[in-house]
């Protein structure tokens, strides 16, 4: 396996004398011939895994049953519960997190006092372990009893609400959302600040008001930092797990079960391999697709 | 040109976004300071006398050390692992670039994008095959590839930043490319590394996935430590808040100096 991939870089080299791509090539195999194990072997496992019954508790009845664990999975609910929880999961956290990510790093891209600390402020989110962010929203924070969101609701008369048992869905949004708005925050100021001042300053002399040229001027300069954040973020959502196992574990019911969670229920509770292999194919095509465009820009950029 | 001041509007609104950012942080860190009582007391109390106490509480519950033990040793072996691996390509790519150099790039960078849950299974069950499964070499060595393609890209686009003009002297001199990396790209481009470095430690202490997935009481990192806190252990919230500061402290700190370098390695160089 792998020897495909081995060649590309030892055809590489224009002009350079032989030994100098054979140099090349010598420092370049441990990172390629490593990455290339990593990507492929795991891959063409879970493939193989796809088409048997397997299951870990019962190692002696394994063997070949074609494409059953997929017509299994296609014909299960909770796969399309978990289908449909995970669509709505990614868009949501992505509509808020784009959404106050370009105003925060508007207003943090303005000249004033403190805007240093008030950056690493707004970014600090990031930084935090998974299952601390999951873990202080669910007890400090979301708790109906002595958690600070139920004492600001009952402090403007309403009741406080037990959001982990009646939304837990909205619950886990505002927690991932939270903890992904400072990356588009982090991407976008940075491309703000690329942003040409002297054609901003024109706008202004000719009258255009903060709200025109941030329509007409900043916008239209973010559109390819936002869909690239917007593409990346997916990916990331895509494999959200330990904020689910931390405070709903899928539940109540299956409420919160995402396509992750559920291949983690299938492969390490229920021991399913063959079942936990095809969802994984799936969600790898799904992951896919959205990678191959994230690719072509990237790849568009290193040429530039 | 000089940026024009903000309004007074602006300035209040931008600090009132960032202080909502971060006031869930805020608000751990308080409570870590408060009794048990204190920390569900309703309505919350902003003022008291802060004690020590939770923290005392976290570090002598039983594993709470050993599991910091690991996430330092796994973060600092498995970015050491990576930068050792990545430099040696990196320098190939941004000094003796080929035609394929850019595919190779990106076809690196692309392995970033298989969501890990598509290789849960296989990766388990190598592991428990080789009776890696729950220890520190499996989490190296899956840290350390998973940060692999984003420390080439960052060494490779620091290192596009040096003259080649320099190493293309030394080659004349006949200083082969070990002399070049060793004596001249590790202190020309320490900063570079240092940041890759700093990026990848960031991202292999807050890795969750894997560490959930593979590791039990006997390596086992803050996350999983942190993430096995559910009840009854989270009811204890002035000790939850105290070991999750301890868990969080670290990395906000080195987070906020690699703050601006890190886009570049985030975005693997999609944003500029």
């Amino acid at each position: 396996m792998g020897a495909t991939t081995l060649q590309a870089p030892a055809m590489a080299g224009d002009s350079l004398a032989r030994h100098r791509r054979r140099s090349s090539w010598l420092l370049l195999s441990p990172a390629v011939i490593l990455l290339a194990l990593w990507a492929f072997v795991p891959l063409v496992m879970t493939l193989l895994y796809s088409f048997q019954r397997y299951n870990l508790l019962y190692p002696e009845r394994r063997g070949f049953i074609g494409v059953r664990n997929y017509s299994l999975l296609l014909s299960d609910p909770a796969f399309w519960t978990a289908i449909v929880n995970t669509i709505v999961l990614v868009l949501s956290v992505l509509v808020i997190t784009i959404v106050a990510g370009v105003l925060i790093s508007l207003l943090l891209n303005q000249n004033f006092p403190g805007r240093a600390v008030a950056r690493l402020m707004a970014i600090a989110p990031f930084f935090v372990l998974p299952p601390v962010a999951a873990l202080i929203w669910k007890n400090l924070l979301f708790n109906p009893i002595s958690g600070l969101i139920g004492w600001l609701f009952t402090l403007v008369g309403l009741h406080p609400v037990a959001w982990f048992t009646t939304s837990p869905m909205v619950a886990l949004v505002i927690i991932v959302a939270w903890e992904w708005t400072p990356f588009a925050t982090l991407i976008l100021l940075t491309a703000l600040q690329s942003l040409d001042t002297e054609q901003l300053e024109a706008a202004r002399m000719d009258g255009a008001g903060p709200v025109n040229r941030v329509i007409y001027i900043v916008l239209p300069h973010l559109a390819r930092p936002i869909a690239i954040t917007i593409m990346m973020e997916s990916i990331f959502l895509l494999s959200i797990f330990a904020e689910i196992l931390t405070t709903t574990a899928g539940g109540p019911g299956d409420a919160t079960t995402t396509l992750t969670y559920l291949i983690y229920i299938r492969a390490l509770l229920d021991f399913n391999i063959g079942g936990a292999s095809a969802a994984g194919v799936l969600a790898i095509v799904l992951a896919n697709i959205v990678a191959v465009f994230l690719m072509s820009a990237v790849a568009r950029n290193i040429e530039a | 040109m000089e940026q024009e001041k903000a309004s007074l509007a602006g300035t209040i609104a931008a600090w009132l976004a960032a202080f909502l950012m971060f006031f869930p942080i805020l608000w751990m860190a308080v409570t870590a300071f408060k009794t048990e009582e204190q920390a569900i007391a309703i309505p919350p109390l902003l003022f008291f006398r802060p004690v020590l106490s939770s923290f005392g509480a976290a570090l002598a519950q039983s594993g709470y050390v050993h599991f910091a033990e690991n996430s330092v040793i796994v973060s600092v072996c498995s970015t050491a692992l990576a930068v050792l691996i990545a430099f040696p390509a990196a320098y190939a790519m941004a000094f003796q670039p080929g035609k394929r150099t850019q595919d190779l790039l990106v076809w690196m960078l692309s392995t970033k994008m298989l969501p890990p849950v598509g290789v849960l299974v296989p990766i388990y069950l190598i592991f428990r095959d080789t009776d890696l499964l729950d220890t520190r070499t499996s989490l190296v060595i899956v840290d350390a590839l998973i940060n692999l393609p984003i420390v080439v890209w960052m060494l490779f686009s620091f290192f596009r930043d040096i003259p080649r003009d320099i190493l293309e002297a030394a080659h004349m001199d006949g200083v082969g490319p070990r002399g070049q990396m060793i004596h001249l790209l590790l202190p020309l481009a320490a900063p570079g590394i240092a940041s890759a470095a700093l990026l990848a430690i960031i991202l292999s202490w807050n890795e969750a996935f894997w560490s959930i997935n593979l590791t039990a009481a006997h390596a086992g990192t803050l996350a999983t430590f942190i993430a096995r806190y559910s009840a009854p252990e989270g009811l204890f919230w002035a000790k939850l808040s105290a070991a999750s500061v301890l868990a969080v402290a670290p990395i906000l700190i080195f987070g906020s100096l690699a703050q601006r370098r890190m886009v570049r390695g985030l975005t693997v160089g999609a944003v500029k």
